[in-house]
């Protein structure tokens, strides 16, 4: 790794700063805040949109904990629904923003070294959702610290589900030190120091294919659920996971443009457009490798297959939804094979949103639903969520979406300002 | 921190941000300095965020009246001294008392040494009457807004094995000519992917083989559920109501007990009546005499002279969970 790709330490601007860097951390935390709930009327409108729907989250998950889980429609029969749903797409996105930081810190692409903080961003607010949808599908939410080691007790290595708190929560903190750092040396003025930042992200890369791949295995080393024992299912999680991510991330520049009048340069959306063009060819066909396995051997491990694509005995509940993913998936992976994708705003964003849709219904309502239909003695019972189960998911996407939101601005005017001192102290060399 | 002073890596970062600066387009830097009207604003719409959120959360403030304080800081049954469990089964009998009105022993039974259990059932005689889940049911004091007990009884199609071929859900007479009946409940695997799976160990297999939960360490992530192959566990999706005149008054802390809401259930064998040399209430139900109970370290017991006189299967024997629970044909 070559010192010189890296944003050393700046004397001049270090020496100006005379607050200690401790001593001005709550300062900035301050001032963070202060810049984060700043703007325009539409910046107020939206944040006031999704407070609202966060509420209205918030009000159905207190409901569900008074009256029980009674009050979603999972069953003994599909006991995980819309909540472990949406929290195994959004790990995906979690995961999917290293595809920013594998080009920017490994291959050393400088354009997309100047965006990469969102991927970081995205991967914070993605996780933070993804904590939230496993606690609210918690039958005894207010037991969490059994969850804790040393405090109650985790059964770790054996259950995946430890796995899965340890990558999870330590995936969030490296994102929160590695962002949070960025921003505050740019706060103070001083460059980062890579030795405080890059060993991070380098192990944020890894930790990034461990949450997915933890998350994978937390359904393929179930025995007893065909559908889900297989050992194409990690590999596929982080296909999708690279589809859907960066998705996310080239519909987030263009929000950007527009909202922020902030003009991403044609590099790094070239370098994630032809990440995705990959990755959504190698997921499709995973997925048709998956389908043909399943259909041509037969028998009654493909039942839950057979339920999902065509119905089974009459049942045909997710039918609609996995062939609105397929056609969606496909669709999008023509779209991102055509060069208009680049020039194309249009286009581009047309793609990404089928795209993300198409891994959502794919990873979430399509590979944990049908997992547990037929259930284990055979018997089908169908579930689609009830009100309270979208209000709830609902309000934590919008949740999830303000932190977005609130961050990203924060990351667009740190970044601003100290480049600024930085030009002109540059210029009266 | 350190601050290397390398002229060149400077000028290289300069031209950076001269480059990162013509590209984007600025934003306007808000001044911050007397926007105290905007500062207040901020404030009075955090506050009325804040009391949007107490009133939005507003029904889960009752919910302190139902769980105490003693059983939120409650730890884990194997680190439980014999006098906290003293005091916890007082405190858990108290709740019954005011919450269904029925006076409740609740013990703590142990395994008995040197026993092991295991159960098997005689596919030829059970016909699919379905005492065992009546009697399942008034036994462990289940919810009875459901008529679920713990057991299911599939009824099967004569020429196979596949569950496919079969349903827990017929309603009309039994037992009809080409059906059999398969009545499916907790395996007590030796090597059981519930426990493996669990992410508190609030389910464990005891020296006797059954598989027990500890209701008040679950925290209902129905992990062990999705787990199971035999679809044995249960899910307490709503607060248990059952008349005080029903309730089972004898209850074991690990087995029979009032499950909490929000918790993971499933069959112990009856382990408050067979650690104490009684039968299974499933058992002593069963009109046909297709179940058989017992240990199976004694070589005289009825279980052994079917395990060793019978041709016994096991369910799902490829899965490598070693069932304790057998089925044969005459």
């Amino acid at each position: 790794m070559k010192p010189a790709d890296f944003n050393l330490g700046d004397s001049n601007l270090f020496g100006g700063n005379p607050d200690h860097p401790v001593r001005s951390y709550p300062k900035f935390i301050l001032w963070g805040i202060g810049e984060a709930t700043d703007g325009s009327l539409l910046f107020y409108l939206w944040m006031l949109v999704l407070t609202g729907i966060a509420l209205v989250g918030a009000n159905a998950w207190a409901v569900q904990v008074h009256d029980g889980m009674i009050v979603t429609n999972m069953t003994d029969h599909v006991s995980w629904g819309l909540y472990i749903a949406n929290f195994t797409f959004m790990v995906g996105v979690a995961a999917g923003g290293v595809m920013m930081v594998i080009p920017a810190y490994l291959y050393h692409d400088k354009k997309m070294h100047d965006v990469v903080i969102l991927g970081e961003i995205l991967a914070i607010a993605a996780i933070v959702m993804c904590l939230l949808f496993v606690t609210v599908d918690l039958g005894r939410p207010e037991r969490f610290w059994h969850l804790i080691p040393g405090i109650g007790r985790f059964n770790w290595p054996l259950s995946m589900l430890t796995w899965d708190v340890i990558v999870l929560n330590g995936y969030l903190l490296l994102n929160l030190h590695i962002c949070g750092y960025l921003m505050y040396m740019r706060f103070l003025g001083c460059k980062p120091n890579p030795r405080w930042y890059v060993p991070f992200v380098m192990v944020s890369i890894f930790w990034a294919i461990s949450i997915h791949t933890v998350t994978a295995f937390l359904y393929c080393g179930l025995g007893g659920r065909p559908f889900w024992n297989t050992a194409l299912l990690a590999p596929r999680f982080l296909a999708s996971a690279f589809v859907a991510g960066p998705a996310l991330i080239l519909i987030l520049f263009e929000v950007l443009r527009v909202t922020a009048n902030l003009k991403v340069d044609d590099g790094p959306i070239r370098v994630l457009l032809s990440i995705v063009r990959v990755t959504v060819l190698v997921n499709l066909l995973m997925v048709v490798s998956e389908v043909f396995t399943e259909f041509y051997t037969g028998g009654s491990h493909t039942a839950s297959a057979r339920y999902l694509f065509f119905g089974l005995h009459g049942h045909r509940a997710l039918v609609p939804w996995i062939w609105t993913a397929v056609v969606l998936n496909v669709v999008a992976a023509a779209m991102f094979l055509l060069p208009v994708v680049i020039t194309n705003h249009y286009v581009r964003v047309a793609a990404c949103t089928m795209a993300l849709v198409g891994a959502w219904i794919e990873k979430g309502m399509g590979l944990v639903v049908p997992g547990f239909i037929p259930s284990t003695l055979h018997e089908i019972v169908e579930y689609s969520p009830s009100l309270i189960e979208w209000k709830i998911s609902a309000g934590i996407w919008a949740l999830g979406l303000m932190i977005l939101t609130v961050l990203t601005k924060l990351a667009i005017v740190v970044f601003q300002r100290p480049l600024a001192q930085h030009e002109s102290e540059m210029s009266s060399h | 921190m350190t601050n290397p002073r390398r002229s060149e890596e400077n000028d290289q970062v300069g031209s950076e941000a001269t480059e990162g600066r013509s590209r984007s387009t600025q934003l306007p830097i808000v001044n911050q300095s007397g926007s105290s009207r905007r500062t207040a604003l901020k404030i009075a719409g955090a506050a009325l965020g804040l009391v949007a959120f107490g009133r939005a959360v507003a029904p889960m403030w009752s919910i302190p009246e139902n769980i105490s304080i003693a059983e939120f800081l409650q730890r884990h049954y194997k680190e439980l001294t014999d006098e906290d469990k003293q005091e916890i089964f007082q405190r858990l009998a108290s709740e019954t008392k005011t919450r269904y009105g029925a006076d409740v022993t609740i013990v703590d039974h142990r395994p008995i040494p040197g026993v092991k259990f295991a159960y098997a059932i005689n596919l030829s005689k059970c016909n699919g009457n379905g005492k065992c889940m009546e009697a399942c049911h008034r036994e462990n004091n289940h919810h009875r807004g459901t008529n679920q007990s713990y057991i299911r009884v599939l009824e099967m199609t004569k020429g196979s094995l596949d569950m496919e071929h079969g349903t827990s859900t017929y309603d009309h007479p039994t037992p009809q000519p080409d059906k059999y009946y398969m009545p499916v409940q907790c395996q007590q695997c030796d090597n059981p992917p519930c426990v493996t799976v669990c992410p508190v160990e609030a389910t464990w297999k005891e020296e006797d083989g059954i598989v027990v939960v500890d209701y008040n360490w679950c925290i209902g992530c129905r992990y062990c559920e999705a787990a199971c192959p035999y679809h044995a566990r249960r899910f307490n999706w709503e607060a248990v109501e059952i008349p005080a005149a029903e309730i089972n008054p004898e209850q074991g802390y690990l087995s029979n007990r009032i499950r909490p809401q929000g918790t993971m259930e499933k069959c112990h064998f009856c382990l408050h009546r067979t650690r104490q040399g009684r039968l299974p209430a499933c058992l002593e139900a069963c009109p046909t005499g297709a179940r058989v109970f017992g240990d199976i370290n004694d070589p005289e017991s009825s279980i052994n002279y079917v395990l060793k006189n019978k041709r016994v299967f096991v369910l799902k024997e490829e899965l490598g969970t070693r069932p304790s629970f057998f089925y044969f044909f005459d």
